[in-house]
């Protein structure tokens, strides 16, 4: 059986599998399912200083082999993830990836300086890329000037190595990259969703409340490859991929293009054993393939 | 317990305009209990991508069948209307917490509230209450008589009532003018339908006990993609519930309406 391990800055994979921020919760819903400690790691719901709602109803739309979702970082607040989501995640043998989130600067940094000291998070996710909340986001991630401020003053404090999450919704992804790298980003996570809408066919007005949402599932992957393709020329830092990853040939898929390890996104909302499922699928895979070591296949579409 | 399960069709119905009826067998059906749903998977591709949430209407365990009633009226619930006996459907469940049955006194009466494609969870729940030797009364509203269905079944457990918008079945109008008139006695009512319905007769009953039944856009039906979430009053500690995981039924006064 082929190797699956993995290690990137601050992560030691047992698999390169992971599910995907703000498709996953903070794990409770899906550990009455199956172990957590079979994935690779686990990049929680994204976090901010104060708690969140988040937007109105609805917040989810259908679109062909995808949906549009503008939840609006919903999420518990700083204080109850360090004291309550954290501390139950301990229980598994997984390294948590906490995604971080804020309206200004001072926000992240502040959630970066905190959440970093939890023993279990052994990686940042700066979230530049939310395309559902008015301030913040992914204001942070489509001026690379604002995104290297960003990056700079989040390495400062982080305990842990800081990875930053790209967003789609911009003309040249790739100088934002190279600017979060100069920055001194330990790597790249990509993409977050496209912007979309979906229209009402009675009204002719959009079916999310807030209008617009971002666009995430199958529908994307193409879009997500090319992008892992093009970044993975341009820096020297891991790239963990994700967009519309549904099975073990899009998790090849994505580390041919450039990606060291791959999350796994909306899927779970169709199938919540996705994750085990591609855990279980990939080693086969390999083997049909005669790979031995899935480091190997990384970036083979570049050779 | 939560399981994802290919499911066989037993039998598929046309039973009204639109509204279909499919019963299903397998092991999930052991786990049901009325008011709760499942989360269908209509192809075995990613388009569409979405389950669906479709409420249980009976629950046959000796059998293990179950029965969903549903609306056909989008891609999703079309494809499901069209699966023949021995297809196999991907049912994640059973999802939620439902009904309470035992909210009702001994020798109680309880007051069935529904609209619309709000009724079919109704069924199961006035089966198991009438077994436990509960009087049940049953008022349910429509738009039209082309859109009703089990009115025969209902009636054999308890005194029905019918409206429809156009008064072409039953009485005219809402529920609520049919309940104004009626004025039923009842210990505890329970209802599922759409939101006017439910906030008119929380105003309507607010000495009686009573739980709900909601509705919301769902993403993954288990609780991980906050697409659900409904603001909660200031008479629970929780500033919001997810209605696929804390609900879909709630008692009356939880879900700010």
């Amino acid at each position: 059986m082929s190797n699956i391990s993995i290690q990137l800055p601050g992560l030691d994979l047992k698999n390169p599998i992971m599910p995907a921020s703000g498709c996953f919760g903070f794990g409770k819903e899906f550990a009455r399912l199956y172990d957590l400690s079979k994935l690779g790691a686990i990049m929680i719901k994204a976090t901010t200083v104060e708690p969140r709602f988040g937007n109105p109803t609805p917040r989810v739309a259908e679109t062909p082999a995808g949906m549009l979702n503008a939840i609006g970082l919903q999420n518990p607040g700083l204080e109850k993830v360090m004291s309550e989501e954290l501390p139950w995640l301990e229980r598994f043998d997984v390294p948590i990836i906490a995604n971080v989130a804020g309206s200004l600067l001072e926000d992240y940094v502040d959630v970066a300086r905190r959440i970093s000291t939890a023993s279990n998070v052994k990686a940042l996710e700066l979230n530049i890329s939310c395309p559902n909340v008015k301030h913040g986001g992914i204001t942070f991630g489509t001026d690379p000037v604002i995104a290297r401020q960003l990056v700079e003053a989040v390495k400062a404090v982080s305990k842990v190595p800081v990875y930053v999450k790209l967003s789609p919704n911009v003309t040249n992804i790739v100088e934002i990259a190279q600017a979060v790298e100069i920055a001194g980003a330990d790597g790249i996570t990509m993409i977050n969703t496209l912007i979309g809408m979906r229209l009402d066919e009675r009204t002719g007005k959009p079916v999310i409340a807030n209008g617009t949402g971002g666009l995430s599932g199958p529908a994307v992957k193409p879009v997500a490859l090319r992008m892992v393709y093009e970044v993975y020329k341009a820096v020297e830092i891991p790239i963990i991929g994700m967009g519309g990853v549904t099975c073990a040939q899009d998790v090849i898929d994505f580390m041919s293009a450039g990606a060291s390890a791959v999350a796994v996104g909306t899927a779970n909302f169709v199938d919540p054993f996705v994750c085990p499922t591609i855990i279980d699928e990939l080693p086969k895979k390999l083997d049909e393939l005669g790979v031995k070591s899935i480091k190997s296949i990384i970036g083979r579409s570049h050779r | 317990m939560i399981q994802q399960e290919r499911m066989s069709v037993v039998r598929q119905e046309q039973i009204a305009k639109n509204i279909y009826e499919i019963v299903l067998q397998g092991k999930i059906v052991q786990d049901a209990n009325p008011g709760q749903f499942v989360h269908v998977r209509v192809s075995d591709s990613y388009e569409p991508l979405l389950r669906r949430p479709i409420s249980i209407a009976n629950i046959n365990k000796e059998a293990n069948e179950f029965t969903l009633i549903y609306r056909a009226e989008g891609r999703g619930t079309e494809i499901l209307s069209q699966k023949q006996i021995g297809d196999e459907v991907n049912v994640l469940g059973p999802l939620g917490n439902g009904f309470p049955v035992d909210a009702v006194p001994e020798k109680g009466v309880a007051l069935l509230v529904g609209g619309g494609i709000g009724v079919p969870p109704l069924y199961e729940l006035s089966k198991q209450l009438n077994k436990l030797g509960v009087r049940t009364i049953h008022v349910f509203g429509f738009a039209t008589e082309d859109v009703t269905f089990y009115e025969d079944k209902f009636s054999s457990l308890g005194e029905t009532h019918y409206v429809t918008v156009d008064g072409s079945f039953g009485s005219k109008g809402f529920v609520t003018d049919l309940l104004e008139e009626l004025s039923p006695e009842f210990d505890t009512f329970y209802a599922c339908g759409p939101l006017p319905m439910l906030r008119a007769l929380e105003g309507f009953y607010p000495n009686k006990k009573g739980y709900l039944s909601f509705e919301e856009r769902m993403g993954c039906g288990i609780g991980a993609c906050f697409a659900c979430v409904c603001k909660t009053t200031d008479k629970v500690e929780k500033d919001y519930v997810k209605v696929c995981y804390d609900g879909p039924v709630f008692e009356k006064g939880v879900v700010k309406l």
